[in-house]
């Protein structure tokens, strides 16, 4: 069973949505101590970190998500959470993921980073189960975590950055795979599939 | 590479996709599910869907449909239509659009669009803009209400000068409506669209006189738009969405296929 982790800042439909499609019912939870009851979660965001950091915190889920030992992947501005600290209101995070999220330096490109991309396998991994250079996906975003040690895939605008992470039991996705079409269909499947 | 993004405009009014010509004489076209599925499997990067009728009647759109899309579709959408407030734009987001789009609205209180960009941050925030090229005077002109001739009217602002304002207030895309070219099917205003690109930092989508596969090609190649939007060149089945993304790809324009 998949819980998504409701803040009340994100938009919960779209991920609910794009799982139903392959055939898994995930709930939506807002307590949480409910969390440890889940077989996997998603911590989902859109908007700006530091209302949500705040939330985390205020709510009570920085330790929930710290203390849990099951896949958790964040998607968008819930892979971000994830990481040590975001210059977006120059915050800490939650600290799973090692590294920093920047603001992406995109120079003489239209900015925010919006629109269908490329990924870069760097380092193979469950998640990264079936994508091929060709694959595209969809991005919404103008910070990034910095290229490291967590990083699975890359994607490129302006600069390299990080476009899957995973450190643990903890992963990230930058772009919106429940918006990305087969290939992130394909990557949500890689999720459910994912044993530590 | 990032893509160039292609994308359906579907017109809404009675929960139906309707198109016409200039803005006038509204035709049905299909069902919204049954077209924006299509779209999406066809290979769309995104789609847009106006309730044409919501604004002009003083009203939000219908918000059922909006959860119907998110429900089947796996691509980005972005939805127009009478939103006027934040507590509007919430209500279209929860559904599962990705993005909200506003146009008369903000033209009648621009604080709206720094409200969104406050509450929801500027990848939400797209922000239309119906504009006229005045042959006489030689300037572009801001519409509001176009979605009804008889309430169509101009407004105070020239183009550029509400292109400025709007991304200092927040937006975090623009379409430009170019009015004189929509529906017509003569090619996208490249004159506009490159004097608004000039002064545009967020994603700019062309809208407004697709009738070739060779004028997506223009408008990318000339403009440097980051989309382009077309409506009936898709819906009357005159481009192949596939057919369309080779064609982008032979021309040295970046596509998802």
């Amino acid at each position: 069973m998949i819980a998504i982790i409701n803040t009340g800042c994100a938009n919960i439909n779209s991920v609910r949505f794009a799982f139903e499609r392959l055939g898994v019912t995930p709930e939506v939870i807002t307590a949480p101590e409910k969390l440890v009851r889940f077989e996997r979660a998603i911590l989902p965001g859109v908007g700006h970190a530091n209302v949500a950091m705040k939330r985390l915190n205020e709510q009570g889920w920085a330790e929930a998500i710290a203390d849990y030992q099951r896949p958790l992947m964040g998607i968008c501005l819930g892979m971000q959470l994830l990481c040590e600290s975001t210059e977006e209101g120059d915050i800490p995070c939650l600290g799973r993921i090692p590294g920093k999220v920047e603001l992406l330096e995109t120079n003489e490109l239209t900015a925010p980073h919006m629109g269908w991309n490329n990924l870069r396998v760097v380092k193979p991994h469950a998640l990264t189960t079936g994508l091929s250079e060709q694959d595209q996906v969809y991005f919404v975003h103008s910070f990034a975590h910095t290229i490291n040690q967590s990083t699975l895939v890359s994607g490129e605008y302006g600069q390299a950055f990080s476009a899957i992470v995973a450190n643990d039991n903890y992963a990230g996705m930058q772009f919106h795979p429940e918006r990305s079409g087969k290939v992130g269909a394909q990557l949500l499947q890689n999720f459910i599939n994912w044993q530590l | 590479m990032l893509s160039k993004r292609i994308i359906p405009c579907l017109d809404v009014k009675d929960g139906q996709v309707v198109k016409g010509v200039k803005f006038q004489g509204h035709e049905v076209v299909g069902d919204i599910l049954d077209l924006a599925q299509r779209y999406s499997e066809a290979g769309a990067d995104e789609l847009v869907f106006y309730e044409i009728s919501a604004s002009v009647e003083k009203r939000l759109l219908d918000v059922n449909w909006v959860a119907e899309i998110a429900r089947h579709i796996d691509i980005p959408f972005c939805v127009a239509g009478g939103i006027k407030s934040v507590a509007d734009a919430a209500r279209v987001l929860e559904q599962g659009a990705d993005k909200i789009s506003i146009n008369s609205p903000a033209i009648a209180r621009p604080e709206l669009i720094k409200e969104l960009h406050d509450e929801f941050g500027k990848q939400c925030v797209v922000v239309g803009v119906d504009s006229f090229y005045d042959k006489q005077t030689q300037e572009y002109l801001v519409y509001q209400l176009t979605g009804d001739p008889n309430a169509a009217s101009r407004t105070r602002y020239k183009t550029q000068e509400w292109v400025k304002r709007v991304q200092d207030l927040g937006a975090g895309e623009i379409v430009l409506n170019c009015m004189n070219q929509d529906g017509v099917r003569n090619g996208y205003d490249i004159a506009q669209l490159s004097a608004i690109r000039a002064l545009c930092k967020v994603p700019l989508i062309a809208s407004g006189g697709a009738g070739s596969m060779q004028d997506f090609v223009d408008v990318f190649k000339q403009t440097n738009v980051d989309g382009a939007l077309a409506a009936s060149v898709f819906h009357k089945g005159v481009i192949d969405i596939p057919k369309l993304k080779q064609f982008l790809i032979n021309n040295d324009v970046a596509a998802r296929q």
